[in-house]
């Protein structure tokens, strides 16, 4: 089928940065790379996929020291009373006479949130499957830049050593919670957090918000530009839909928490005033006056809240293209799909106030944002409805990636409709920083968002390393993860209704809040449990790395491009020509078709027999 | 030496069923079942999909009319009955989105699980479904917008002229609370008078300060619209108060407010809930430190009688603290200007305070 293709050189000739490797590529074996030296070819490698499984491994050392900070933390809620005496060897100081140290646990907060949100699933998710998916499924050699592709990853990395260095600070680190709220984080008289460490966390985010842009004018320029011969935009998988949105509003929304750090910084260390005002603290009235705590939330969620969005529409597209392959179906409604990514993203810009509610806003302007961010849970609801029907009358086959896509359906419902609530500005009055909000995000971004990266890895394991996951080791962290989840978050509503106040070292000071201390302590137990089940995950894939079962070009009989390259891609991609796409991605179970699925790449010149009447002009 | 052991016995598990992993995988591949493409695990997870469907709901029903007399803190405002209602109707409403969708989701992935021979549905859109079901959800949704932006409306409009009018600041890690006086009119305060006596930095050249009181708790009448300025003088707290439904934060440099009305006495909740130690609290619902969790307020919602009879008793800040106005007459006509501070504080600093 390649024969009538035209050379690459057509194809992407324009493209200046990519060119020589087309040229290179094109007419030489793959094994000609080995000469390159490893320090090129595993280090400082240009190669998308190489980088790929760099933001991958080290977004997987993040989630397991956030896990291990909720642990912690989930230890001090569930038994405010007992003895931590025992973790000292660990935390050495930060246990004072068997207690931990309450401004140690709002660091533990802090970072939990900071790690997770940014280093996990920004980084670790978007970053991992935008630069491995990205030129396979379009069709290209590589990223536009690999240069610059190198180089968000080497900036997320110094970032992440900042950070981490941050841990062990002697002050400790940030600890203002993850959304750093002056005038809290811009004092150290406040919380020694704010010494030190919020200096490294701003110095961290600066660097990891260069990474992030870097990464982002790569992925959108790519997608743009770098498509392979036929590959409309209308043929593009929901997968590098929402890259590619994703991209654009990180692109957008970043800066923004970047020109909130710069002001923050200045405050910090210049004197200035933006975010501070009227101030008496630590017996001494300071000089600053004129700036607003409010214009600080204005800038942070600016950025904060399209970054929910950016943290879970890559596992939205992820999740659609897992549904369709595994239930050998065509996605339904691929129009519609792309038309609820787009408003999803064109509404996640003018919803952040919902966050502000009350925090002495204009209430006229709290009206404004509430009906936004009602409208938002429409295009959310039409993904949904689209991903029922999906399954509908499919032939539905469990691979651990589809357990896992099901699973983001569940918990993006289960989370998402919450929403609605905290939407209400009425009823957000009640409900604002209670343990109601963190139930909402932790299902509908962050598990949920976990589980599109589960589901991503699983199933494009075998692309990236070559063989399979472990089946049903996979299985056992399924089950184990999504009962795990469950039995945290639902319970923390109840908790959340009740008015416990999110941030609290110990609720054992309040009549109001003494009801719940054993639901606490089953949620901790839940919560202790689903992490280590993690570990079966981090076990079976690096098993899996070296002695897992080898794998075929296309082990899920699936239509996208990345699976027309040899098992184990090398730089380039394909050895020969980059082929030419015909059709959409979800041609599975055509009627009339010899197989239930028909790849892209596929003229419908050699499917006469399941064209459809329109297809028959393009045969 | 018990640590070391266990740990020992953990490694040895963690080997033993590392072996045990291995052994599985060579058995399959030896007796071919790893080479077949969808073997009876699809059969096992499909019916675990729908188990946990039945059990899972069925456990998520009875925990939660389980918990369902502990999770709503008792209401005690106008305005807090109307929230209640409209958080329960939509959760009523999410509640049958949820059941369906939820049903639908799992009940699918049951029923069309693979089956050999069997050929998926190729079905690959259907625009009059597809609009059905964008426009029945901003149907409710819009109803949703309409009924929370009339409520936000009412709890955000205006407070009634005739309200009691108290002030509430946070600092790290208490409250301080203070009451306009006789005169019903809040004194001019200045963060840069700040100092241990004077925690609000009263400006006692403003004659409507003179009046005012400090209190060591909210009391506030029953039935009657209270407005609550709230303040903060040096990070960012919230004033919650869960059985009110009450929040608002409280902004250095930026005043802002709340209003509601008390329909329950401290007394009679106490009679109703029989918990003769019950309080109204007021809680810090914005991190603001070591002490975050600990900053506590007691309310004490009166008959209204009763907290004419409290207001009387209280004794005004000027003239519990004569020094400080002693003080502050001395430098009279310059109190603004910064460099006085110093000169003040240094002075009031230097006496003990009882009253605080």
């Amino acid at each position: 089928m390649a024969a009538n293709i035209p050379t690459n050189a057509q194809v992407q000739g324009g493209i200046g940065t990519a060119a020589p490797h087309i040229g290179h590529d094109a007419h030489h074996d793959e094994h000609e790379h080995h000469d390159q030296h490893w320090l090129f070819k595993y280090v400082f490698s240009q190669d998308h996929k190489v980088i790929a499984k760099q933001f991958l491994i080290t977004g997987i050392f993040w989630a397991i020291l956030g896990g291990t900070l909720s642990s912690l933390f989930r230890l001090q809620l569930g038994w405010p009373e007992s003895t931590m005496e025992w973790l000292t060897p660990f935390l050495g100081k930060w246990i004072e006479a068997g207690k931990l140290n309450p401004e140690f646990y709002l660091a533990l907060v802090t970072m939990h949130g900071t790690i997770m949100v940014f280093f996990v699933l920004t980084a670790g998710l978007s970053g991992t499957f935008s630069n491995f998916l990205i030129p396979l499924q379009v069709g290209a050699r590589d990223m536009a830049s690999g240069f610059m592709n190198m180089l968000s990853y080497w900036f997320f990395f110094l970032s992440s050593i900042i950070m981490f260095t941050s841990l062990f600070l002697e002050t400790g680190p940030a600890s203002a919670g993850w959304t750093i709220y002056p005038p809290l984080s811009a004092l150290p008289q406040a919380i020694p957090g704010s010494g030190a460490g919020m200096t490294m966390w701003l110095v961290s985010m600066a660097l990891f918000i260069i990474s992030q842009l870097l990464g982002g004018v790569n992925y959108i320029t790519t997608v743009i530009n770098l498509r392979t011969r036929g590959m409309s935009m209308s043929k593009l998988p929901l997968t590098i839909w929402s890259f590619f949105l994703t991209a654009i509003l990180g692109l957008l929304s970043f800066p923004v928490l970047f020109s909130a750090a710069l002001l923050l910084i200045f405050d910090r260390s210049f004197g200035t005033s933006f975010f501070l005002s009227d101030i008496y603290i630590a017996g001494q009235a300071l000089p600053n006056v004129g700036g607003s705590p409010i214009l600080f939330q204005h800038l942070f969620w600016f950025l904060g809240h399209p970054e929910v969005y950016i943290v879970i529409m890559p596992a939205m597209g992820m999740v659609s293209e897992i549904l369709a392959t595994n239930s050998r179906k065509p996605i339904f409604g691929y129009r519609a799909m792309i038309g609820s990514l787009m408003g999803i993203s064109l509404l996640s810009f003018v919803v952040w106030a919902h966050h502000m509610f009350i925090t002495g806003m204009n209430p006229f302007l709290g009206s404004v944002f509430m009906f936004l961010t009602l409208i938002i849970a429409v295009p959310s609801a039409v993904k949904t409805f689209n991903w029922l029907a999906t399954l509908w009358r499919g032939n539905i086959r469990f691979t651990t990636a589809m357990m896992f896509s099901i699973g983001f359906v569940s918990l993006f419902i289960s989370g998402g409709l919450t929403g609605i609530i905290l939407g209400n500005a009425a009823l957000d009055i009640q409900m604002h920083n209670t343990y109601f909000v963190v139930a909402h995000f932790h299902l509908v971004m962050g598990s949920s968002a976990f589980f599109g990266l589960f589901a991503g890895v699983y199933h494009w394991f075998p692309k990236m390393f070559g063989r399979h996951m472990d089946e049903k080791l996979g299985y056992i962290h399924f089950w184990l993860t999504f009962l795990g989840v469950y039995l945290v978050f639902l319970p923390m509503h109840y908790v959340g209704i009740a008015g416990f106040p999110r941030r609290y070292y110990a609720w054992t000071g309040f009549d109001t809040f003494s009801q719940f201390a054993d639901l606490n302590k089953f949620i901790s137990v839940a919560a202790i449990l689903a992490f280590f089940a993690q570990f079966v995950f981090i076990i079976n894939f690096f098993y899996s790395i070296f002695r897992g079962r080898r794998a075929t070009e296309n082990p899920w009989n699936s239509t996208t491009l990345e699976w027309t390259t040899p098992v184990s891609p090398g730089h380039g991609n394909w050895p020969g020509e980059i082929p030419a796409v015909y059709r959409w991605p979800y041609d599975y179970s055509k009627p009339g078709a010899a197989e239930d699925f028909i790849p892209q790449n596929v003229p419908y010149s050699q499917t006469q027999s399941s064209n459809l009447p329109y297809e028959r002009d393009m045969e | 030496m018990i640590a070391l052991g266990i740990f020992l016995l953990l490694l040895l598990l963690l080997v033993v069923f590392g072996l045990l992993f291995r052994i599985q995988i060579l058995t399959s591949i030896f007796s071919g079942s790893s080479r077949r493409e969808i073997g009876t695990s699809n059969r096992v997870n499909a019916i675990l999909m729908m188990a946990f469907l039945v059990l899972g709901g069925a456990w998520f029903a009875y925990s939660f009319v389980d918990n369902y007399g502990k999770m709503n803190p008792p209401i005690a405002s106008v305005h807090g009955h109307a929230m209640e209602r409209m958080f329960w109707v939509t959760m009523a409403i999410l509640g049958i989105v949820f059941t369906l969708t939820q049903i639908l989701l799992f009940f699918y992935a049951y029923k069309y699980q693979h089956q050999e021979g069997r050929r998926a549905f190729f079905y690959s859109h259907n625009n009059k479904i597809e609009i059905v079901w964008t426009i029945i959800p901003a149907i409710v949704m819009a109803g949703l917008v309409f009924a929370g932006w009339k409520e936000w409306s009412k709890i955000t409009g205006p407070a009634p002229k005739d309200s009691v009018v108290l002030e509430v600041m946070g600092k790290q890690f208490n409250w301080l609370v203070r009451y306009p006086g006789r005169d019903q009119k809040l004194g001019v305060v200045n963060y840069r008078l700040i100092d241990a006596t004077n925690e609000f930095g009263f400006d006692l050249n403003d004659k409507s300060g003179l009046d005012d009181f400090v209190a060591g708790e909210v009391h506030v009448p029953k039935g009657h619209p209270v407005l609550l300025k709230i303040r903060s003088r040096d990070v960012l707290h919230a004033v919650y108060m869960p059985h009110f439904r009450v929040q608002m934060y409280a902004v250095p440099g930026m005043p802002t407010k709340f209003w509601f009305t008390p329909t329950v006495t401290t007394d009679e909740m106490r009679a109703k809930l029989g918990n003769p130690k019950f309080n109204y609290e007021l809680a810090c619902n914005q991190i603001c430190g070591r002490g975050h969790f600990a900053m506590k307020l007691n309310i004490v919602v009166d008959e209204p009688a009763d907290y004419v009879a409290w207001f009387a008793a209280q004794k005004s800040f000027s003239e519990q603290n004569p020094d400080v106005l002693a003080n502050l007459k001395q430098k009279s006509g310059n109190l603004v200007e910064t460099e006085v501070v110093p000169a003040a504080t240094a002075a009031v600093g230097a006496q003990p305070n009882p009253a605080l």
